[in-house]
């Protein structure tokens, strides 16, 4: 780089632009919280919803499915699984309940993970709540 | 090594090396697990190995940048470090807190530990690459305010060079925002915008400022460039890495719950995200064809010029490719991510630690540079690594497009598990492509106990 662009440029373009750049980055941020309620329904987080995602982080759901996108690519998003399922939170029940312990042979499976009927039907709870927030039509379909 | 308290960075060395092997050795488990689901299971659910591998990979690499700075922050401020022994202690800590919570992974059902930890009292578990117990985050916390301590005196008391500032810099920053990962609100969507304030801000922000003034360092050290001149580059490099990163942030927030308008923000800025890492290749070239001395650790420059390259192909391709919202639309959250994720932090990170871990470790062992036929075997090892790691992107890539393809892009989709199905061929191939890497490991470490005549010139 030429002498007419010196380190002290460099230096002012570094510190301005990065102030610059998080302070726009705040407002945004002040903007999406501001609008977020009637994205994510948030009068419809109930208890058992919150129990829900207590269930959800308690069992590392995340390191094999995604929601909304995010996690590991292990097994299928749940995002929309509840629509999947036929909007049927009894649907998502069963399937949780009903793995076997020891797996299937040569297949991936999900573990057994003896919730209880308050912690399934809560699960099932938070998923169905996940369902309805308003994603920006994501996912493309409802295989996820 | 010009200061006696430089050394403690060895420990360090170490123990990242150490740690890198298990992260890997978990790669291929759960690798094969995608080929044989049922492998291992119920011992080892993928769940839990790919925590081990993440987590593995993240406090490898916090060890790869404070033995960095421990090794860079004295000889940038011509003085010896504020305090060797706190560096020390809190290695030990630092290495105990992370045995013991990969232990923990591997030994306990995960919703125990949660139990057995408390995580009720403050819970911050169960969220990705964040799973670690709320005590273990707080022993982070801990640990990153006294290494923090410990170089900003050493700083205070001698010399303040741009390196040093922007290295200090870098690692406020990844201690601030890691202060974020105790934000969890009840509300998921609130929950996933914040978490991104944690892995975000490290991996596209304030590591790259770690990443720049280490490439700096060992570039001055290697090539005898004057100071002033790759300062500048510096500058102008983390000033574009933060102008189109900060708000590249937006490319996170398209699908989650958050407003539309991040679909402008985020496809606009973070298009410009591989602009910085472009001109790291630039830079780096130049040095390196600008250079005013023959260094004789010959592979600390490969592995530098190595990690300027990986990181252009990993973090600017790669993450172009899926970085456009409508492009995302399709592709968020399948194997084309994961492919960009392994490029990434490969190039950008993974290969910085190791360059700068190639220039130091010879020194703290008491030599310029390792013999010639040390140097060798550690070009073969980069040479597996990388090539095995461009592999593994592809197989990825090619799964993640067929992925797409028949789970997305089509009229007649079909379910997620069918679809795997069709993609083994591809994970064999991941697979392959990632015990080769493993061979690659092996070679890397193998290099250090490669003797032969030493190089005395400097």
């Amino acid at each position: 780089m030429s002498e007419v662009f010196t380190k002290t440029m460099a230096r002012n373009i570094f510190y301005g632009g990065t102030t610059f750049f998080f302070l726009l980055l705040l407002a945004l941020t002040f903007d999406t919280m501001s609008v977020l309620p009637e994205r994510d329904h948030r009068e419809n987080i109930t208890d058992q919803v919150i129990l829900g995602k207590k269930v959800w982080e308690d069992n590392n759901c995340i390191g094999c499915h995604t929601l909304l996108g995010e996690g590991a690519y292990f097994a299928p998003e749940l995002g929309n699984v509840y629509t999947r399922f036929g909007n049927s939170t009894d649907a998502i029940k069963g399937f949780i309940m009903s793995r076997p312990k020891d797996g299937i042979p040569g297949r991936r499976s999900m573990p057994q993970f003896n919730l209880s009927d308050e912690e399934l039907s809560a699960v099932a709870e938070f998923l169905k709540w996940t369902s309805e927030v308003n994603t920006a039509n994501w996912p493309p379909n409802i295989q996820g | 090594m010009q200061y006696q308290s430089q050394s403690v960075a060895k420990l360090y060395f170490i123990a990242a090396i150490g740690l890198f092997l298990g992260q890997i050795l978990f790669g291929t488990v759960i690798g094969a697990q995608y080929i044989w689901g049922d492998f291992l299971f119920p011992a080892i659910p993928f769940n839990v190995a790919r925590m081990v591998h993440t987590n593995l990979l993240i406090v490898w690499l916090l060890f790869g940048f404070m033995g960095a700075a421990y090794y860079l922050i004295p000889e940038e401020s011509e003085t010896e470090l504020f305090s060797p022994m706190l560096a020390i202690l809190m290695f030990w800590i630092f290495l105990a807190a992370g045995a013991a919570t990969i232990l923990a992974y591997l030994l306990v059902p995960y919703a125990t530990l949660a139990e057995i930890t408390m995580n009720d009292l403050l819970p911050t578990m169960g969220r990705e690459f964040l799973e670690q117990p709320t005590i273990t985050k707080i022993g982070i916390v801990v640990v990153a305010l006294s290494f923090l301590f410990n170089i900003g005196m050493t700083m205070l008391k001698g010399r303040k060079t741009v390196i040093s500032m922007i290295m200090f810099l870098g690692l406020v920053g990844l201690a601030v925002f890691f202060l974020f990962s105790f934000v969890n609100p009840h509300n998921l969507i609130e929950d996933k915008f914040w978490w991104w304030w944690v892995v975000h801000l490290w991996v596209e922000g304030v590591w790259e400022l770690i990443m720049g003034a280490m490439l700096a360092f060992v570039l001055i050290k290697t090539t005898g460039v004057d100071r002033e001149i790759i300062e500048k580059w510096l500058y102008v490099i983390i000033a574009m890495s933060l102008i189109t990163g900060l708000i590249g942030m937006g490319h996170h927030y398209y699908w989650i719950g958050t407003p539309e308008y991040w679909q402008w923000w985020g496809s606009i800025f973070s298009a410009m995200e591989p602009i910085p890492f472009f001109m790291m290749v630039l830079y780096t070239f130049n040095m390196v064809n600008q250079r005013r001395r023959e260094h004789p650790n010959k592979v600390a420059l490969l592995w530098a010029q190595g990690t300027a390259v990986m990181a252009f192909l990993g973090a600017g391709v790669w993450g172009f490719i899926h970085t456009l919202a409508p492009v995302n639309y399709y592709t968020h959250g399948t194997q084309v991510t994961a492919a960009h994720g392994h490029m990434a932090f490969y190039g950008a990170y993974v290969m910085i630690v190791l360059a700068m871990i190639s220039y130091a470790m010879p020194l703290l062992r008491g030599r310029v540079a390792n013999s010639n036929k040390a140097q060798v075997v550690e070009m073969w090892s980069f040479w597996l690594m990388t090539i095995a790691m461009v592999f593994i992107t592809l197989f990825l890539t090619a799964a993640g497009v067929l992925q797409v393809w028949l789970q997305r892009y089509t009229d007649a989709p079909m379910g997620f598990m069918a679809v795997q199905d069709k993609l083994e061929i591809f994970y064999m191939m991941r697979e392959i492509a990632g015990i080769i890497f493993l061979i690659g490991l092996g070679t890397y470490i193998y290099s250090f106990f490669v003797g032969g005549e030493e190089e005395a010139t400097a």
